[in-house]
């Protein structure tokens, strides 16, 4: 008792220097630790990715752009569904921010109806489990619509059933690439003629339509190259047809799938409520003085709102859209539970038949860590642009 | 005062990382060792894998039992080692994560109406006991669609399950027939059951002996089992039966012999209900070796399985022999066994076992 007295309260042992060594260098051992029976796990593990140049022997139902089959390898299957994830989060991104920013304006609005209903829109969807709504979708709305023998047909080009929508599309073919390069170029020169009307208003005080300008040079150098080109688009449209003996089928044009479908519902209605919360929440962190600014000078509730609140809330949203942005991107690994054959989901296939769990999923690990870097770093890139003015 | 409990909480976590790195340590050392018989023996039930989705193999009731052939050879490892069937944890695992649960320790045996191939024995690091059930691939549609074979399918699109023999078998079958079909792979059966009623596919392609379980239970409001037919051609070989884990020579032994136990007993005539006159009065030195008893007072001749030489009397006591666990589970599915490949040898089927002696 006495030694451990004396030990509380020797000096050496109080003193806030021995003890934050005893406490960091306790700290280092335990990493220490945890690292050398990681690294002592791992090694016995074989972490090669030669597994993936065999023939991966399963089709993918789901491609779009793409004509793998099953006699090519595993890591063209994998290609698939990194481009299935990656086509699946780049339209979920623009739908989701879309209704949030909708929604997150609606929930202001002095309109009692209009504001309730976006409430009301938010809190269901904020606080349900993702998984719950992916699979409602697709079993509860859209594999309920009506099958291909009794689909409903618009104007003989768009056909609605629980196979596909199918709508007419444009495909690629021919001098496609060099049209790009056109386009690029467009929308150069739109930038430069853009600058030029703008610095002739300023200089004249005169309007000089700067915006009409850039569109008429974009869309006049689009078309010619287009036509130049030899009109590299073909035009497709959906057709309904009968093989084998009496297999109903659609093909041609863009089919989106059920499956498609469902995720890309669940994900954007389910991120559209976070991101209404977070343009909400931005909006009303802007000092009221700049409404009343704007209403001073005469501005109406849409120039109001685009002109003035939304570019300045812009940036306080930022940091927060990038986490949705993140979450839908990871989120988007839900789709196993629907039979949408994205890069978990083949990933997942390779393994099982392949072995190898270690691998494939340090790849599928490394496959979203890419995919959230490029996000966060454009996301990053764009904070920095929005200017910074006084509030 | 508060550093001091920044310091008491450092402290703390540190001793809860270092807990849990000696816990995955020795957790380790469990399954390295590769005997698993002794953890089941220290735990005191068996951890069995297995379906709860196709009625007649592997299937939990409403009452939250399972049910099953697969299950019934779960119950007979369990009663072989510990006298009593009922020391089951069964674990229901997806196609996709059985052979990780297997890998990783969570379960002891994998009886989920497994095929047996040469990639999943060498590269997945399991190990195939007796062929129970040799089932094989077919094709389900529906009764009015018109098709007939195969051949009929061009275009089609097909509803599958992920990560099986099947998809492979399924790709190679259409490749070879130069078929051009859409798969549309599902995790679950349920999900695809639901998509394959609302005709979001034309075709449901899995083992015959899973097709005909999911017919004989297709809900009366889709139309009953008589709205499906099953095509008649099989286009793959699918030997079902146990798993164990690699290295796992005393476990795999005890699993591979119970099972082989069932199909004697068949063989011999040896049912639940003449067990007890067997045992006291065995016809034959093989009824005598199988049930663990002496025959006209010799010597009791024990296998070495470390598992108590009478282990097919608790079995056959408490779950019967091969055909009874055939009729009670399979037959009522439409599958009859007479005539086809799970028919016992000496009736020109292939179900065979090795002399037990």
């Amino acid at each position: 008792m006495a030694v451990l007295t004396a030990f509380r309260e020797s000096t050496l042992w109080r003193r806030r220097r021995t003890r934050r060594w005893i406490v960091q260098s306790w700290f280092g051992f335990g990493v220490a630790l945890v690292l050398l029976y990681v690294a002592s796990r791992a090694t016995r593990l074989q972490l090669g990715l030669d597994f993936m140049g065999d023939r991966a022997g399963f089709a993918i139902g789901h491609q779009w752009l793409t004509d793998y089959t099953g006699s090519e390898s595993r890591f063209n299957a994998y290609a698939v569904g990194v481009f299935n994830t990656v086509r699946l989060v780049l339209a979920g991104l623009a739908l989701a921010t879309l209704l949030g920013i909708v929604a997150g304006v609606a929930r202001l609005s002095k309109n009692w109806l209009v504001s309730r209903l976006a409430t009301a829109y938010v809190e269901i969807f904020r606080n349900t489990p993702l998984l719950i709504q992916i699979i409602f979708w697709y079993t509860a709305v859209l594999l309920q619509l009506p099958n291909l023998e009794r689909g409903v047909e618009v104007l003989d080009v768009v056909f609605l059933s629980n196979r596909a929508l199918a709508v007419p599309w444009a495909y690629p073919e021919g001098a496609f690439v060099a049209w790009l390069g056109a386009l690029v170029i467009a929308a150069a020169a739109s930038w430069l003629a853009h600058r030029w009307r703008v610095a002739t208003e300023e200089r004249t005080g005169r309007p000089a339509n700067p915006n009409t300008t850039a569109l008429a040079v974009f869309l006049g150098i689009a078309v010619v190259g287009f036509v130049a080109a030899g009109t590299p688009l073909r035009p497709e449209l959906p057709e309904r047809g009968v093989a084998g003996a009496g297999i109903q089928t659609i093909s041609g044009g863009m089919q989106v799938t059920p499956e498609f479908s469902a995720l890309l519902l669940a994900l954007v209605i389910y991120t559209g409520a976070f991101i209404a919360e977070i343009v909400r929440g931005s909006i009303q962190a802007l000092p009221r003085g700049q409404t009343e600014a704007a209403m001073a000078v005469g501005l109406g509730g849409y120039e109001r709102m685009t002109l003035v609140i939304l570019p300045q809330a812009l940036r306080i949203m930022i940091p927060p859209l990038t986490n949705q942005y993140l979450n839908l991107t990871k989120n988007s690994s839900l789709a196993v539970a629907i039979a949408y054959p994205d890069l978990v989901f083949v990933g997942r296939t390779i393994q099982n038949n392949a072995g190898y769990a270690v691998p494939v999923f340090l790849a599928i690990m490394a496959t979203y860590l890419v995919m959230s870097f490029l996000i966060s770093a454009i996301m990053n890139w764009l904070n920095r642009r929005v200017p910074l003015g006084g509030r | 005062m508060t550093q001091q409990r920044a310091f008491r909480v450092a402290v703390l976590t540190i001793a809860a990382i270092g807990l849990v790195v000696m816990a995955c340590t020795s957790d380790e050392k469990e399954s390295a060792a590769g005997n698993t018989l002794q953890a089941v023996l220290d735990r005191g039930k068996v951890r069995c894998g297995v379906n709860d989705a196709v009625p007649g193999f592997g299937f939990l009731k409403p009452d939250g039992t399972f049910a099953g052939f697969d299950i019934d050879f779960c119950k007979a490892v369990a009663a072989a080692v510990f006298g009593d069937a009922n020391k089951v944890e069964y674990v229901k695992l997806t196609a996709a994560a059985r052979f990780e649960a297997l890998a990783s320790g969570q379960i002891d045996v994998l009886i989920r109406n497994t095929t047996w191939t040469a990639s999943r024995d060498a590269d997945l690091k399991a190990d195939f006991a007796i062929v129970t059930f040799y089932d094989g691939q077919g094709m389900m549609v529906r009764a009015d669609s018109g098709i007939n074979k195969l051949e009929d399918m061009r275009n089609a699109t097909v509803c599958v399950l992920q990560g099986t023999t099947t998809e492979l078998n399924l790709d190679d079958r259409f490749r070879a027939g130069n078929i051009a079909y859409k798969p549309l792979t599902f995790e679950t059966n349920e999900t695809l059951e639901q998509a394959f009623t609302q005709k979001r596919c034309d075709g449901w392609t899995s083992d015959k002996s899973q097709l005909a379980a999911r017919r004989s239970a297709f809900p009366a409001s889709a139309g009953g089992p008589v709205a499906l037919k099953i095509l008649a051609e099989t286009f793959s070989k699918e030997p079902l039966g146990p798993v164990t884990r690699d290295n796992d020579s005393d476990w795999h032994n005890v699993v591979n012999w119970v099972a082989i136990g069932v199909i004697t007993a068949d063989e011999l005539g040896v049912t639940s209900k003449n067990l007890e006159q067997m045992k006291s009065n065995p016809p034959s030195p093989d009824v005598a070796r199988l049930l663990g008893v002496p025959f006209k007072g010799g010597q009791v001749s024990n296998f070495g399985l470390g598992i108590g030489a009478d282990f097919m009397q608790k079995v056959l006591a408490q779950v019967g022999n091969y055909d009874e666990v055939y009729q009670r589970n399979v037959t009522p599915i439409g599958l009859a066994r007479e005539g086809t490949l799970n028919a016992s040898w000496r009736k020109g089927g292939l179900i065979y076992a090795p002399p037990m002696r």
